[in-house]
């Protein structure tokens, strides 16, 4: 008997759950000859904001829990990427109509990205943090601290569907951020697989939360909200982000502006995304 | 035990009892399903944004701001005042809660804090205080009595009892009816007064809408001037299905004999977007007019900060954060 394919429903991906969105509406995913390939959740403002409440209320689990331990759920999250490596590349494949060799490499690097932030779990306060010399008898430690709720838009070149997603998420939740992402609105498919793969790696519920759909739509509101605390537009390079962070300062939301290597391997952008607290300690006289 | 005659029982001819406690066990059942499908259909309704600031308002005036955690202190009840009589800060014309809801031991503390404010709901902000060994109310009389004549004295407005659901399940519906009459008069100030009486039936525990629906006319039939859903300290607390039916007898009562009962769901009510539909099986069970802080309340902690973000959000057009509203 020959084997019907399933079309697979691609919903949102908010505090671990895979809702449809409030609205209801979804809209069409074509790959590159105009061949309709699926319909896809098309997130609206509550969904946005449901998106933050979920963000803000796994974050401060997140960054307590110890960098070890967040660095192993980072080191999962590619093992199960890589795992998936050839539903990735089909993916890739049916919407931008890349060569297997193309989509390939960029899920190899999307893994190879993920190994390297997860990398820095465990180290990245040695390289950021300081014990700072002071004339008294203390200690004077900076230390870097996550900014909070992350929201990020992914690369919208459908040639970065899943490297431009990593690259969205991975720098921001390695030092206890938690983030809503706006995927690739026009291949977002290989975005929404990677929920699954979150959902599977033992990542805490709202620690990643990926929304699908126009971010000209979404992006004002979470911009304006007052429980976001960073906007990471590095890859927001084609859309008009202004009006968006004109909006975010009015409620002291830290900026990342659009820049043009948004896929390089950089602790700079793990930097954006942190504060520094520095604590004085007395020191013992015994 | 002694029959404590009162002026509804008397209304409806029931002499004794005896006869009371007949009546409430020949009402008839309540339609479960139905009951449940009304309440989902109730829950459906869209509020549109010009009225939901209206709903939002209105849900704020009929809030009793609750504190009861065995960790309360005399402070806590004051920020909880300040927090009742000025619930955001940022925006002044927010309008304050209806009342405050505490433990006996701290109504001395919540009437000395609100001062000249304390009232009726209305005329300023009421205190209630939960007594009758809340929330189990696994006591005997005297102590429940003691209990509650304590509240008053330290000038509660409201009492907020607990009926004995163990009674109430082996079917003695005497014992709740007469300890229900019983705290009722203990709730008089001794001046043709009397502190309003908010009766719990803890409907988590009563476990069917009949035990529900006995116990609510019970406790009317015994001189409450509110029926309550729950402590709060009990899962589930107040559902939509259960105020519903609560409301409904509540309508019965009214179309029988004129006279306006109140209703007060509490526990579990923690987003605006549930508490509005309260309002809607409110508007739609028993009309408008019960939409008034002497005939409606919401028995909520943290509902009230998710409203004033809901509020923010429609002043200033943009989504609003917990670090815009106090902590409790």
């Amino acid at each position: 008997m020959s084997h019907m394919s399933i079309p697979k429903t691609y919903k949102l991906f908010i505090g671990g759950k895979f809702p449809r969105s409030e609205s209801g509406r979804v809209y069409d995913v074509h790959g590159p000859k105009g061949v309709f390939l699926a319909n896809v959740a098309q997130a609206s403002r509550k969904d946005a904001r449901d998106a933050v409440v979920a963000a803000r209320s796994a974050q401060s689990g997140w960054a307590g829990a110890t960098a070890y331990n967040r660095g192993q759920v980072l080191y999962r999250i590619a093992e199960m990427l890589d795992g998936r490596t050839e539903q990735f590349v089909a993916e890739i494949r049916s919407v931008t109509g890349a060569s297997d060799k193309v989509a390939r490499a960029e899920v190899h690097a999307a893994v190879d990205m993920w190994v390297w932030y997860a990398g820095w779990a465990d180290k990245y306060a040695q390289i950021a943090g300081n014990a700072n010399p002071v004339s008294g008898p203390f200690f004077n430690l900076s230390v870097p601290e996550p900014t909070g709720v992350v929201v990020s838009v992914a690369s919208q070149d459908t040639a970065y569907s899943l490297i431009g997603l990593v690259s969205a998420i991975a720098p921001a939740i390695v030092t206890g951020n938690t983030v809503v992402v706006i995927a690739n609105e026009a291949a977002p498919l290989a975005a929404l697989s990677f929920a699954e793969v979150v959902s599977t790696s033992d990542v805490p519920g709202g620690v990643i939360n990926i929304l699908t759909g126009s971010a000209a739509e979404i992006m004002p509101w979470l911009a304006s909200h007052a429980d976001v605390n960073a906007l990471d537009l590095a890859a927001a390079s084609g859309l008009s982000t202004v009006e968006w962070e004109k909006a975010a300062a009015d409620t002291l939301t830290r900026i990342v502006r659009p820049r043009a290597a948004f896929t390089s391997l950089s602790v700079d952008r793990i930097d954006a995304l942190v504060e520094t607290k520095t604590i004085w300690h007395t020191k013992s006289l015994a | 035990m002694t029959f404590i005659a009162t002026e509804r029982a008397n209304r409806l001819g029931l002499s004794s009892l005896d006869s009371v406690v007949a009546f409430v066990k020949a009402l008839p059942g309540v339609d479960a399903v139905g009951l449940e499908a009304r309440a989902a259909n109730l829950a459906t309704r869209s509020i549109k944004n010009s009225s939901k600031m209206a709903a939002l308002d209105t849900i704020i005036r009929l809030i009793d701001l609750t504190t009861l955690e065995g960790a309360d202190t005399a402070g806590k009840v004051r920020s909880l005042v300040a927090k009742a009589a000025t619930p955001d800060a940022s925006h002044p014309d927010t309008p304050r809660v209806a009342a405050v809801c505490v433990y006996p031991d701290m109504v001395e503390h919540a009437v000395a804090a609100l001062g000249s404010r304390q009232g009726d709901g209305v005329t300023g902000i009421s205190v209630a205080s939960v007594a009758t060994a809340f929330p189990s109310g696994r006591s005997t009389l005297d102590i429940k009595i003691a209990d509650t004549r304590y509240a008053v004295e330290k000038g509660a407005n409201e009492i907020d009892m607990v009926i004995d659901r163990g009674a109430a399940l082996s079917g003695d519906w005497e014992t709740v009816y007469s300890e229900i009459r019983a705290i009722r008069e203990a709730c008089d100030r001794g001046d043709g007064t009397h502190a309003h009486l908010k009766v719990i039936l803890e409907t988590g525990e009563l476990a069917t809408y009949d035990a529900i629906k006995r116990a609510s006319w019970l406790a009317i039939l015994a001189g409450a001037d509110f029926i309550k859903t729950s402590t709060g300290k009990v899962q589930p607390a107040a559902t939509l299905p259960t105020t519903v039916l609560m409301l409904e007898v509540v309508r019965d009562w009214f179309l029988l004999t004129g006279e306006k009962i109140g209703v007060k769901p509490a526990g579990g009510i923690r987003q605006s977007k549930d508490a509005i539909r309260y309002l809607v099986a409110v508007v739609e069970t028993v009309g408008e007019d019960w939409l008034h802080p002497h005939l409606f309340r919401f028995g909520a902690s943290s509902l009230l900060n998710d409203v004033l973000l809901q509020r923010q959000k429609m002043l200033t057009g943009h989504y609003s954060g917990p670090d815009y509203v106090t902590v409790d």
